[in-house]
């Protein structure tokens, strides 16, 4: 137990909150630099994922390619870049930018792909162009899903943006390294439990995003879940 | 039975020692890559490890991090006082593996820095490169400062300096970095070492540290081994090992081979 107390002794000594080398720089740093990877993430991912759920097609394809980038070792991912570019905070952003894309993608396409083809055939059948029925019926019906996939996004990446500071990019990582180098275990613990408490957060924030967004009509009311449908949840889409 | 750091070098050397025990009969058990100091020091002190390949400065300093002592000869006599009941160092050998400043070449021909006190003729600003433990060691831009008064920045690069250090250094996001004195890299990226007049590093040699169990006869083996290892035999060692992807095993056993002691 001496280990937590001193952690939390770390993590709420104002003196550590302090300075461009403080805790409170950092986390803005890490918070920061997670949300721009996912944005970035997002602006490639989502127009595929939403084209592939769409028309129904390269579903094959996107699960395979997206198979695979989630099996590439981010740190792997991550030396290569900076050799090839220079250390920068550009290396460990395309890193996890590559890491996000997968449950991106997967969010897009299980969200629109998964709503009701009855539901898009009437819309059709009521003269709305393609474009009109992706904005209209399938995006609505599909978001809570579609931001299911990024929620799940950003919780990976907040918690594997640490590796940033492998190479000099600064955030909560660098509290990771120095502290199990030098064996300055309550500082490890006290900044593994910020991590956690700001990936918690972060994700409690999506997971009220995804509730709210739910369409009226669709919306579900306590206890007769079981009899109507609801957009599925991404973790069952995506497998 | 033998163990060795998580260290490329490490595991050569203490395969050195293990096919040394061998070639005279002895019965050897490896236990090697097993992490750092605070990992395997116990397991020495509690006699499941005998045999150990370490490095004077280095251990001392895990032992003694206000230790004074900073020559070979200097360090190596603290640290046969150092070492805790129950284990020794034998002979340290002529190799060293240490920390060492790096710098290009070309940093080093514009500013004519051959030497750490050259640094304080450098007018453009200085970042040192390295792990991220390097900024609260001794030696770290504090102890830079102390001992030549250069005010340095520091960027963490946390490969132990590695390819990503130099590719650091070679694109001037940092002007120096800290690379072991036997890596190969040194001399195959044309980097410069800086010379460390005033002692900021402490000497650190190559010494097997053996438990009660290394009785004299394998003890003498062992200083056999140590007294034939020279700076440069560790370099060529380590580039086998890194640009030639050969394995501990194979290199041990052209050394012995080559020294031809047994």
């Amino acid at each position: 137990m001496n280990v937590f107390a001193e952690a939390f002794a770390w993590l709420f000594d104002p003196a550590n909150w302090e300075g461009p080398d403080g805790i409170g720089a950092r986390l803005a740093f890490h918070v920061v630099f997670s949300l721009a990877v996912v944005a970035g993430a997002t602006i490639v991912a989502l127009p595929i994922g939403v084209l592939i759920g769409h028309t129904g097609r390269g579903r094959e394809p996107a699960v395979v390619v997206s198979g695979a980038l989630r099996a590439l070792p981010t740190l792997g991912l991550l030396t290569i870049l900076a050799l090839a570019m220079g250390l920068s905070v550009l290396a460990p952003y395309l890193a996890l930018v590559v890491l996000a894309i997968p449950s991106v993608l997967a969010g897009a396409y299980a969200g629109v792909g998964g709503v009701s083809r009855t539901t898009v055939d009437a819309a059709r059948a009521m003269g709305m162009t393609e474009g009109q029925i992706v904005l209209r019926v399938e995006a609505p019906l599909g978001l809570p899903t579609v931001i299911g996939g990024i929620r799940s996004a950003v919780l990976q990446v907040v918690a594997t943006a640490t590796l940033a500071a492998y190479i000099g990019g600064g955030g909560l990582g660098t509290y990771l390294f120095s502290g199990l180098k030098t064996g300055n275990y309550p500082m490890v613990l006290g900044v593994s439990m910020l991590i956690i408490a700001l990936a918690l957060v972060l994700d409690g924030a999506f997971a009220l995003t995804q509730r709210l967004v739910v369409p009226e009509g669709v919306r579900v009311r306590r206890g007769t879940a079981r009899l109507r449908s609801r957009p599925s949840r991404p973790r069952a889409a995506m497998g | 039975m033998i163990g060795s750091q998580d260290y490329y070098s490490n595991e050569i050397i203490a395969e050195i020692y293990a096919q040394a025990l061998e070639a005279n009969d002895y019965e050897v058990e490896r236990e090697f890559r097993i992490g750092q100091r605070e990992v395997y020091l116990p397991e020495l002190e509690a006699g499941e490890i005998d045999l150990f390949p370490e490095y004077t400065g280095n251990l001392l300093q895990f032992w003694e991090p206000e230790t004074e002592a900073r020559t070979s000869d200097d360090v190596y006599a603290a640290l046969e006082a150092a070492v805790p009941e129950g284990l020794r160092v034998l002979d340290q050998s002529e190799a060293t593996d240490q920390d060492s400043y790096n710098v290009t070449k070309a940093f080093s021909d514009e500013f004519g820095v051959t030497s750490l006190d050259d640094l304080a003729g450098v007018t453009e600003p200085i970042t040192l490169g390295g792990n991220a433990e390097l900024e609260t060691r001794p030696y770290g831009p504090a102890g830079l400062e102390e001992t030549y008064g250069v005010k340095v920045g520091f960027t963490a690069i946390e490969d132990s300096g590695g390819a990503l250090t130099v590719k650091a250094l070679v694109d001037d996001q940092v002007q120096m970095v800290n690379i072991y004195s036997a890596d190969p890299n040194i001399a195959a990226n044309d980097l410069v070492t800086l010379e460390d007049p005033k002692g900021l590093f402490l000497a650190s040699n190559v010494v097997p540290l053996a438990s009660e169990k290394v009785t004299d006869e394998i003890a003498e083996i062992i200083n056999a081994v140590s007294a034939a290892m020279t700076p440069a035999d560790l370099v060529a060692m380590n580039d086998r090992s890194v640009n030639g992807q050969e394995s501990a095993d194979d290199i041990a056993a052209d050394w012995l081979a080559e020294q031809d002691l047994f």
